[in-house]
């Protein structure tokens, strides 16, 4: 009986209970294999598009950018309220690189490149707006965070080149092509998000387990002790603000690629940026399972209040539902933030732990 | 002469458009200097001050009450929902988060602000609610010495009167009542301040009671400017970097950067507008805090900022 670990490496790895590994591997089954199979043949809940469009796909790529913009918020403690610029520049740059830019006479790229020369692009506006975060601190760098927020929108509204002079202000993405394969079906999108956050949520989980991981923490609980025990703030707030941008920048790039197919600024407004930060809080900050549990609640509440009053029969206007839909989010917030700081990532860890002693507590 | 003349008038429109930005500031300003709370809710009260204030004249005038009752009654109506909203906001958020980081509280009332929005839009509808208190036409001043004269919405003036005759009102209260110095003194240290004797609960409750009486001032002219509506919040967005530039503990400073960010939006809009594409007015006043921020972190009256293990 028990599990114990015999080796340091052992100790270290992602999933140390067995039951989680086991449970995490169900889960990619059948998101992977399961999930695309049951479309294929039109299994209820998947028999039409919708389950997939208004809620596999969003919630994928939405937990991506909340994983984003948790390892800035959560792990590195810098607060943000640009994350939506973020994603804006993630995706119109992945725009300009997948359509070509003749300027200098660059080729359009392959689909792939272009996502991830747009999460890049992020990075590099991230850690431009990051800078100030090391000469000032908390409310000051959250405005800080706010100019971007708005100094972009007005440059992707304004500067015709990011959308290569369409008269209407809004761009479509290019052909989807993944090597080769065009990507047009809902399923083949669905699983080409997944893909991407598969891989991202791999790269982030082991990025703050390991040494920078631990630099961001330390950061976080009090920067001052940690500069005096040798950690670069330079290095450990840039590469957190890096790190985040690009992240939010792919995530940008695969919203606008593969949700909307045609957009405009509008799509990244400050309350984009105020809703993935109220997925870190309410989902767990500090971590990564937190970031796909805030972004489910976030995408589950507006359907639920749309569906269930409609099932029960109770006349509802969607002004209402959007009002409501923001008490609820408020509250939660709050209710969070002073019964429990960490968010349901930590509900779910007691959770476990209870489980562990149960029936017998002692 | 023509260019100074118009120059003129974009200056002072500017100037007083800063005035209004100042009274939201001054709100946060308020709050910040007495619990250490970045209040991002000030908007949202902005919002339901005006809301409370415009249907509850509505309502009033068509029961066929006179107007200046209907006014009066409608200004102690929304009071009285500001009063209620501070006590909530004191009771059931800010309560029992007391003693924790900055950053928390600041994410609570971010919480708090998407109550307050969703919750006044419930009760009193979302649409847009013209309101008229003051006067809207314009002046024509000193037509003598500019051709065509500078123009002057009246209103504005309006604006700039009572947002001086408030700041003159809170300076007495903070310095001469006995409220307002326990009010400084929990500022200064919240622990300090409940060992001798001063309920920071009740303190806490009174300063977000006139931080909302402030709203509902700022809400009754930027109603009257722009009608009642939730575009309203956006404000307090604007308010922010007249806080970064004056600084956060300043109440003479929340008025300075207002005038500031007020007159260099109007001026830059104008006269850089054209070269970069129109529009620079919504962001300008953040670009300029960013400036601020690199040089002076504390704002141009802010106490120096002092870290310690």
């Amino acid at each position: 009986m028990g599990q114990f670990k015999t080796s340091y490496a052992k100790d270290m790895v992602i999933f140390p209970i067995r039951q989680d590994r086991i449970g995490v591997y169900l889960l990619l089954g059948f998101a992977l294999v399961l999930l695309p199979l049951m479309m294929a043949f039109h299994v209820p809940p998947f028999r039409t598009d919708y389950f997939l469009l208004a809620i596999l796909l969003p919630f994928l790529i939405l937990s991506l950018a909340a994983i984003g913009v948790n390892i800035l918020v959560g792990y590195c403690g810098q607060i943000s309220l640009g994350s939506g610029a973020f994603m804006a520049i993630g995706a119109y740059m992945a725009y300009k690189f997948g359509t070509g830019i003749s300027e200098i006479g660059l080729p359009p790229l392959p689909i792939v490149f272009a996502i991830l020369l747009g999460g890049l692009s992020a990075a590099f506006f991230g850690v431009l707006f990051g800078l100030p975060s090391l000469r000032i601190k908390g409310l000051y760098l959250a405005v800080a965070t706010l100019a971007a927020q708005f100094f972009f929108d007005w440059v992707f509204l304004r500067v015709k080149w990011f959308t290569n002079y369409a008269p209407s202000g809004s761009v479509s993405a290019p052909e989807l092509k993944f090597f080769g394969y065009l990507v047009a079906t809902p399923v083949e999108k669905y699983m080409v998000a997944l893909i991407f956050v598969i891989v991202f949520a791999l790269i982030a989980k082991n990025l703050v387990r390991g040494n920078i991981g631990r630099q961001w923490m330390a950061i976080r609980d009090m920067d001052i002790a940690a500069e005096l025990m040798g950690i670069r703030p330079l290095v450990a707030k840039l590469s957190a603000f890096a790190v985040s941008s690009f992240i939010i920048g792919v995530a940008g790039a695969l919203w606008a690629f593969l949700r909307l197919g045609t957009w405009e600024p509008l799509a990244f407004d400050i309350n984009r940026s105020l809703e993935l930060l109220f997925m870190v809080i309410i989902g767990g900050l500090g971590s990564i399972l937190g970031s796909f549990l805030g972004a489910a609640f976030i995408l589950i509440v507006p359907i639920f209040l749309t569906v269930l009053p409609a099932e029960l029969g109770i006349p509802i206007t969607t002004g209402t539902v959007s009002h409501l839909q923001n008490v609820i989010f408020g509250g939660m917030i709050c209710c969070i933030l002073i019964k429990e700081p960490l968010g349901f990532a930590r509900l779910w860890q007691i959770g476990k732990e209870k489980l562990r002693m149960w029936p017998f507590p002692y | 002469m023509q260019e100074l003349g118009s120059f003129l008038e974009v200056l002072i429109s500017g100037l007083l458009a800063g005035v209004l930005y100042s009274l939201v500031a001054l709100g946060f300003v308020l709050i910040f200097k007495a619990s250490g709370v970045f209040n991002f809710a000030q908007g949202a009260m902005v919002l339901l001050a005006g809301l409370a204030l415009v249907r509850a004249l509505d309502f009033l005038t068509r029961l066929g009450f006179p107007g200046w009752l209907a006014i009066m009654l409608g200004f102690v109506f929304a009071a009285l929902v500001m009063a209620l909203c501070a006590f909530l906001v004191q009771r059931y958020v800010l309560g029992p988060l007391i003693n924790q980081n900055a950053l928390t509280m600041f994410m609570a009332t971010i919480g708090a602000t998407f109550v307050i929005e969703g919750v006044a839009q419930f009760v009193f509808g979302s649409e847009v609610y013209p309101l008229r208190l003051f006067p809207t036409d314009a002046w024509i001043a000193a037509e003598a010495t500019f051709p065509g004269g500078i123009l002057i919405n009246k209103l504005d003036v309006w604006g700039g009167v009572i947002a001086g005759l408030l700041v003159i009102a809170l300076a007495l209260f903070f310095q001469y009542t006995k409220t307002g110095r326990a009010l400084r003194a929990v500022a200064d240290d919240h622990a300090a301040a409940q060992s001798v004797g001063i309920p920071i609960d009740w303190i806490w409750f009174v300063v977000w009671l006139v931080a909302g009486l402030v709203a509902l001032v700022a809400a009754a002219i930027w109603g009257t400017k722009l009608g009642v509506q939730f575009s309203i919040t956006f404000l307090a967005l604007k308010a922010l970097p007249v806080l970064i530039i004056g600084g956060f503990t300043s109440v003479p400073g929340a008025i300075i950067g207002g005038l500031i960010v007020g007159a260099g939006e109007k001026v830059a809009e104008v006269y850089l507008g054209p070269f970069i594409g129109g529009g620079i007015e919504y962001w300008f006043a953040y670009v300029l805090a960013l400036a601020v921020l690199m040089v002076r972190p504390q704002g141009l009256y802010g106490e120096k900022i002092i870290e310690r293990i």
